[in-house]
């Protein structure tokens, strides 16, 4: 067997008004964060159904993170809220279910934080990276 | 400004009051009817408690002047509650001291109907551990 | 199956530099569905758009996926091609290669391996894409403003010299708000009065300008550009159409015991009554709790008396329905009941008074005539002292003040105590404060105007009581500099008090779906960037009502009210975003968690007839968005427990094809 260096694959559903923005500061500043994070835009966290969540699990995901403007902040007044209150029951049952905490994240980030999404990014990614693989939710059949 | 300080940080905790939630505007004090007596007055209780500056205060007789009527706690508009802080001072000389000689089985039968629950309270404190 | 085409840009060296353009070309070119694929300098330039069009003609593509610089940078540009195409412009997806790909990764190798991840994700998003219209709907050229005071009237004003038609709803018999009470103006000292009522005339007369006064809002339906508002006009017990505002009724009226709320209670009113000699409209008002011949049927005296014969006991409430464009809140503020502080003595002591009844008792039309007498013995203060931040910038769970700065006291009490050292040269006036805000062009020299020239004693300290000493009031006071406790006679205490958003306004900001904060106050759509329009599409802010303000900063925002809403209803139709949720009838069950979540009231109910099993119909109650309101957050599509609601352009599918690409 040929060992390589492990790389986690990381899906992070961003909302368009703030974080995706903010990652698109990140870049203009040209502030790297690793490449395994792979940005979804979505129009607002609260879009973000936790089918989505268990379907990037499913499919062989080993970090999942939903970034959204800050609270008091969001676009459409109140969506954050809902994202903030659903992902923490979510992830208390990805968390019963055995998908450790730290491969689940909901941050905060504004169109101006290009550093702190960065900064958000590479740390997240160690953590997962840390835990290793997932295998839990893993589906084998959609290996193939 | 140092919080560090073993002594700030047990006057904090047994006070349970959040010093930095203070606006300085003296209302405390404009309101203290123990004014006279005091070398230090209830504002200024919370700035220096802010600072660390416990032994001063420890050292001073305002401890003892102040009546716990809890009429800065009432008025003060940002939830500050001097008052308290003075007690968890006085508690923490008396401690020091050694002086807790009462037993918590003696209380009960201290008890008063003109007694101000505010001393039941703080014998309650002083005992219960 | 799509016939999808890959533009790979190379945005100069930006793209390429890092990413192997050419790879990723390559690739994605072996995608399912892609029919074309190709890589380029400039997508965004002339010949890159060129580049597509063809495409588009010579492949007939029914997709595009451009893998370029940000979708907030241009999308609307690659849509704009693809429709000139005869494409459907929600046909292209954007793969974001620059800002997130090659800015951010160093390694070729890596970078490119994205890339190309990117890509397919955007390929599996465009296979799932439908075309979408944007939708228009036409705009009532008629603006209403809730609320008559300063800031309404100025927007009212600027919306019909932009000539549009304006309806002002007013709920007190005048329009004039809280500007009308008052006696000068700070930083300048002119009269409130000869600022304020030539603009109420304006307003009166203009041709385009209609002022309900004695009106409340009763009910508002419908979204930007299509409101549908009912107004209650209160019985007046007096045809406005005929009462000429002569005033006779309020002179006979022998019933002389209502308080006057235009002087603060300081002084009576009859049941009949005209707010205030320049009260617009200048139209007499009864007040049915005090006038005898409502309340007994004995009296009729005003009626006998006027000669235009306007006074109609037998009057009703009327609901009127108007359509309206845009809607302004501009329902402005009241000061926090004092009584409240205990401490402060008000509602005890008379001669401790609130700076709005001080306002009253200084005006020339006030019950003193302007000269300043204490309301207990009508004599004149020697001593005055003023206390500021009086339930202000309280903890957020005190239960007597606000969290908030008020914004206005620190200038009004630097005013009251200047004309008071003015006027009265031998009055001693102190003011306690915590710190004096005085932030504004001319404020801080007016407030060290009334220091240095006029000798007002600034303490920095707070009153910590007020009792009754005598005919004087005893203050008690820290002097937090000196590290004194200071104990005052004084024969005037004047609190500055806290003020609030008027009750009206959280009802109002129900009826309007427009959100507020903890404080009532309106929230704006951003704080900095959109800050006269609240976040519901249709609704704008006007004054007090979504934060304290000064009246230059009223008036400046009520005009910024204005542009915003002239700016819509100069539209004859509006574009609406197509990208919003829409509810699958046959799947959703009725249960109303959609339409709890929506923050734009965008979700309705409706009974619908269904085909049932052997040949019956069943009434079922389904979910039904408005297109014109939503704007496409999606809260609704994870509410769903059926899974019938979805968002345009962001399907639940689509998202999902997007995760398993990326993670393949």
């Amino acid at each position: 067997m040929q060992v390589t260096e492990y790389k986690p694959k990381i899906v992070a559903f961003c909302c368009n008004w703030c974080s995706y923005a903010g990652a698109d500061g990140a870049g203009s500043a040209r502030l790297s964060y690793p490449e395994e994070v792979k940005i979804i835009r979505v129009p607002c966290s609260c879009r973000v159904n936790p089918m989505f969540i268990l379907r990037a699990f499913q499919r062989g995901a080993d970090g999942v993170i939903i970034a959204g403007c800050h609270p008091g902040d969001c676009h459409y007044t109140s969506g954050n809220y809902f994202t903030r209150r659903r992902m923490a029951l979510l992830f208390s049952m990805l968390d019963y279910l055995g998908i450790e905490r730290e491969r689940t994240r909901v941050e905060w980030i504004s169109a101006a934080e290009g550093a702190k999404f960065s900064k958000t990014m590479t740390e997240f990614c160690a953590t997962v990276a840390a835990l290793g693989e997932n295998k839990r939710l893993e589906d084998l059949r959609c290996k193939k | 400004m140092s919080h560090s300080n073993h002594a700030t940080e047990q006057v904090l905790r047994s006070s349970g009051v959040d010093v930095r939630k203070c606006m300085r505007c003296g209302k405390c004090t404009a309101t203290c009817p123990a004014f006279d007596e005091m070398e230090y007055h209830p504002h200024q209780f919370v700035y220096m408690v802010e600072k660390g500056e416990i032994e001063k205060l420890a050292a001073s007789p305002s401890i003892y002047k102040c009546l716990s009527c809890f009429a800065c706690v009432d008025r003060c508009p940002r939830g500050v509650e001097p008052a308290k802080l003075v007690e968890a001072v006085r508690l923490s000389v008396i401690r020091k001291q050694g002086q807790n000689h009462m037993s918590p089985d003696a209380i009960p039968a201290l008890l008063d109907e003109d007694m101000p629950q505010q001393l039941f309270v703080t014998a309650l404190r002083k005992y219960s551990k | 199956m799509q016939r999808i085409g890959v533009f790979i840009c190379h945005c100069g060296t930006n793209i390429a530099g890092t990413v192997d353009v050419k790879a990723v070309a390559e690739a994605l070119s072996h995608e399912a569905g892609v029919v074309f694929s190709t890589d380029y300098q400039y997508m965004c330039s002339e010949s890159g758009q060129q580049l597509m069009r063809e495409a588009i003609r010579e492949h007939r593509l029914t997709g595009i996926v451009v893998g370029s610089c940000s979708p907030r940078m241009h999308e609307a540009t690659f849509r704009k091609a693809a429709a000139a195409e005869g494409l459907n412009s929600y046909m292209v997806e954007i793969a974001n290669l620059r800002e997130h790909v090659s800015w951010i990764h160093k390694d070729m190798k890596e970078a490119t391996e994205k890339a190309i991840i990117l890509g397919r994700a955007a390929i599996a998003k465009v296979h799932l894409n439908a075309p979408l219209q944007a939708g228009e709907s036409p705009v009532t050229k008629r603006a209403l403003v809730i609320g008559g005071g300063i800031a309404g009237i100025q927007t009212a004003l600027d919306i019909a010299e932009a000539g549009f038609e304006v309806d002002i709803v007013e709920k007190s018999p005048t329009i004039g708000g809280k500007m009308a009470q008052l006696d000068k103006t700070f930083p300048t000292l002119d009269c409130a009065a000869c600022i304020l009522t030539p603009k109420m005339v304006d307003a009166a007369q203009h041709e385009k300008i209609t002022i309900y006064a004695y009106s409340e809002l009763e009910a508002v339906k419908g979204y930007i550009g299509n409101f549908k508002a009912q107004i209650r006009r209160k019985a007046r017990f007096v045809d406005e159409t005929k009462c000429t505002g002569c005033g006779i009724c309020t002179e006979k009226c022998p019933m002389k015991k209502a308080p006057n709320e235009f002087n603060m209670g300081f002084d009576k009113r009859g049941a009949v009554y005209i707010p205030f000699a320049q009260a617009v409209p200048k139209v007499a008002t009864i007040d049915a709790d005090y006038c005898l011949m409502l309340k007994n049927g004995k009296c009729g005296i005003c009626s006998k008396v006027c000669g235009a014969g306007a006074i109609d006991y037998k009057q009703q409430d009327e609901i009127i329905e108007r359509e309206y464009g845009a809607i302004v809140a501009a329902t402005g503020f009241n000061p926090i009941d004092a009584k409240v502080y205990g401490e402060y003595g008000y509602g005890t002591c008379p001669d401790v008074v609130t700076s709005l009844e001080l306002e009253r008792l200084m005006n020339a039309a006030g019950p003193t005539n302007g000269t300043l007498l204490r309301p207990s013995d009508k004599e004149h203060p020697h001593t005055v002292v003023f206390v500021q931040c009086v339930g202000s910038r309280c903890t957020e769970t005190d239960e007597r003040g606000k969290p908030y700065c008020s914004k206005i006291c620190c200038m009004y009490t630097a005013k009251h105590a200047m004309l008071i050292r003015e006027k009265y040269p031998d009055t001693d006036v102190y003011v306690f404060y915590i710190d004096v805000r005085t932030p504004g062009k001319n404020f801080d020299e007016f407030y060290r105007r009334a220091v240095e020239q006029y000798g007002v004693h600034y303490i920095k300290g707070m009153v910590g009581k007020v009792t009754q000493n005598g005919k004087q009031l005893r203050v008690q006071a820290s002097d937090l500099l000196a590290g004194e406790q200071l104990h005052i006679n004084a024969d005037l205490v004047v609190l500055a008090t806290a003020i609030e958003p008027d009750k009206t306004a959280r009802s109002i900001g129900t009826m309007l779906t427009a959100s507020m904060d903890t404080n009532d106050f309106f929230t704006e759509a951003h704080p900095k960037l959109r800050p006269v329009e609240s976040p519901t599409a249709g609704i704008f802010l006007s004054g007090v009502c979504q934060g304290p303000k000064d009246i230059p900063e009223t008036v400046s925002q009520a005009s910024a009210c204005a542009a915003k809403v002239i700016g819509v209803l100069a539209k004859d139709k509006l574009t609406c975003n197509p990208c919003v949720a829409s509810s699958d009838e046959l799947l959703c069950n009725g249960c109303s968690s959609c339409e709890k979540v929506c923050p734009y009231g965008a979700i309705t109910y409706t009974d619908k007839e269904f085909r049932g099993p052997n040949r019956t119909t069943l009434i079922r109650r389904v979910a039904s968005v408005n297109p014109a309101v939503c704007q496409g957050c999606g809260a609704c599509t994870v509410a769903c427990p059926s899974g019938a609601m979805d968002l345009k352009g962001f399907t639940n599918k689509q998202i999902m094809a997007e995760v398993d690409a990326i993670c393949k």
